[in-house]
């Protein structure tokens, strides 16, 4: 099974918490701090990591989809 | 306050307590009792605040969670029926500009952008080691003379103030006309004129160093907000107050979490002697959360007023109607914390609400992480001996804030 990470761009209010968690997968742009998604379809050892990015975000913007 | 209850014959409201209410004095880390109450049996009630208005009082976890990314539920203090904190807050909010505390998206989410960068996680964790060197200059202060010391003094205020002050660029030797003047606004016993007189010191004084850094920019947030003011992004007044929002949020609040975390670990010593050990700065990072979630120092609710009809707990909150969230009684609730009475370091608690939830999560909130992960895994293993200097009891709270600490912590080693 596949996963892969989506981020709704315009509700992040680039708090930067994906980026804290899951450093592998997430990162924040330079100018603005909004998150970047470094790597849309992670690797199983890091769903951990990234469920409980999409979990924490304040915004709501990130989930993670099968497929 | 005390907790009454209200069963005016012409107004018969029977649920209705006052709120916030107070705390019991021999469990001050606990949540009041008729709060937690309320988070098992009407988890989302009507409650009566300073000015006599009876907005509503979300207590759960989930629906904290639902609610503050609900865009159905607004921030607008300047709305009518808005659940101020404070009289001083009412008034205020009537004169202030639109900032990131009082707006919802697309303009919050604009505002935002513009002030998030030097909170990023890069940017934060670039100052971990300045922020190190801050705490190992301030114990070694402490180590050289003869203790008792009050540990708000020798290093809960200092740690943040001295941060937010490199952080902004803002002289540290200041700090304690901008420590006494923030303290004030943020106080829930200050008068509506001692509240505009303070934030009028700090806004002049914020004032004239942005207009020095828009000639002479260095390196720090003043300087970056400056130059926005020059390049026409932000008005020269919206730079000010966000300045002001940052120095006034960026130390008190740490400073609490830095002197209740080590009373709290003074009576759990099996936890900080976990701590203490704790290899691993994972482990630490799971103690900070654990310590957010237990103390969640911002205890009396986050506040927002409804923009149209929300079924939420069995009851309608209507349009119109104000809307409190207390933030300690989430990260109290038992189905979401299991025995939320027990502080365990060990325990998985990073999604609190201790920073709020939504849109409005706190700012500083990795700027605090670090700073508090710094002093918890340094001030017990430099200091192992540290104790109380004097009978528990005789430590003084302080509750009249916007986030709850103490008024001193002698220790000694
Ligand atoms: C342990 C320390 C801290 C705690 C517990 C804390 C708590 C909070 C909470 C609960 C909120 C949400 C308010 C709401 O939803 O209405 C908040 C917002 C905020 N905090 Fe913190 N805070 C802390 C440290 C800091 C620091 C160090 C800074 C700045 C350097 C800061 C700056 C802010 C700002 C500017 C906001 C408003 C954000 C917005 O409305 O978009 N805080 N904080």
């Amino acid at each position: 099974m596949t996963f892969h990470v989506e981020l709704d761009e315009p509700r992040c209010v680039a708090s930067g918490q994906c980026a804290v968690v899951a450093p592998d997968v997430f990162d924040q742009r330079d100018d603005d701090g909004v998150a970047v998604i470094l790597d849309e379809s992670p690797a199983d050892d890091l769903l951990d990591d990234v469920r409980e990015a999409v979990a924490i975000c304040p915004a709501a913007a990130l989930r993670l989809v099968e497929g | 306050m005390t907790d009454t209850v209200l069963t005016d014959a012409a107004h018969p409201m029977p649920h209705i307590t006052g709120y916030p209410a107070a705390r019991d004095a021999r469990c001050p880390f606990n949540p009041p009792a008729e709060v937690r109450t309320k988070t098992s049996e009407r988890p989302v009630t009507k409650v009566q605040i300073w000015d006599g208005s009876t907005p509503w009082l979300v207590t759960r976890y989930a629906d904290q969670h639902a609610l503050l990314t609900d865009p159905r539920l607004s921030i607008d203090e300047t709305l009518p029926g808005f659940p101020h904190m404070t009289r001083g807050r009412s008034e205020t909010a009537k004169h202030t500009p639109p900032l990131i505390t009082n707006t919802d998206a697309p303009e919050h989410t604009r505002l935002r952008r513009m002030v998030n960068m030097p909170f990023s996680v890069k940017r934060v964790e670039a100052l971990r080691r300045s922020i190190q060197k801050i705490v190992d200059d301030l114990i070694d202060t402490m180590l050289a003379g003869n203790g008792p010391v009050d540990l708000v003094k020798a290093l809960g205020l200092p740690v943040p103030t001295l941060v937010i002050s490199e952080l902004l660029g803002v002289p540290y030797d200041d700090h304690e006309f901008f420590q006494r003047n923030s303290n004030v606004t943020v106080s829930h016993t200050a008068t509506e004129e001692e509240v505009a007189a303070a934030s009028g010191a700090l806004a002049g004084y914020l004032g004239e160093l942005i207009d020095r850094k828009m000639a002479e920019p260095e390196d720090d947030v003043l300087s970056e907000l400056a130059a926005k003011v020059t390049a026409g992004e932000m008005a020269r007044m919206e730079a000010v107050i966000m300045g002001v929002a940052i120095l006034i949020a960026g130390h008190e609040t740490s400073a609490n979490m830095i002197s209740l975390g080590t009373l709290v670990l003074l009576q759990n010593p099996d936890q900080l002697d976990a701590l203490r050990g704790a290899e691993s700065p994972k482990a630490v990072a799971a103690a900070v959360e654990e310590l957010l979630r237990y103390l969640t120092i911002v205890h009396t609710g986050v506040r927002r007023i409804a923009l149209e009809d929300i079924a939420i707990g069995g009851e309608v909150i209507k349009a119109g109607d104000g809307v409190i969230l207390d933030l300690s009684a989430a990260n109290w609730d038992p189905e979401e914390f299991a025995e939320p009475d027990r502080l365990d370091l060990t325990r998985s608690a990073r999604h609190h609400h201790a920073f709020g939830y939504g849109a409005h999560q706190c700012l500083g909130q990795t700027l605090a992480r670090v700073e508090l992960q710094v002093v918890y895994s340094t001030l017990y293993r430099r200091i192992p001996t540290l104790r109380l200097a004097v009978p528990p009891d005789e430590i003084e709270f302080a509750f009249e804030g916007v986030a709850y600490g103490l008024r001193s912590l002698p220790v000694t080693w």
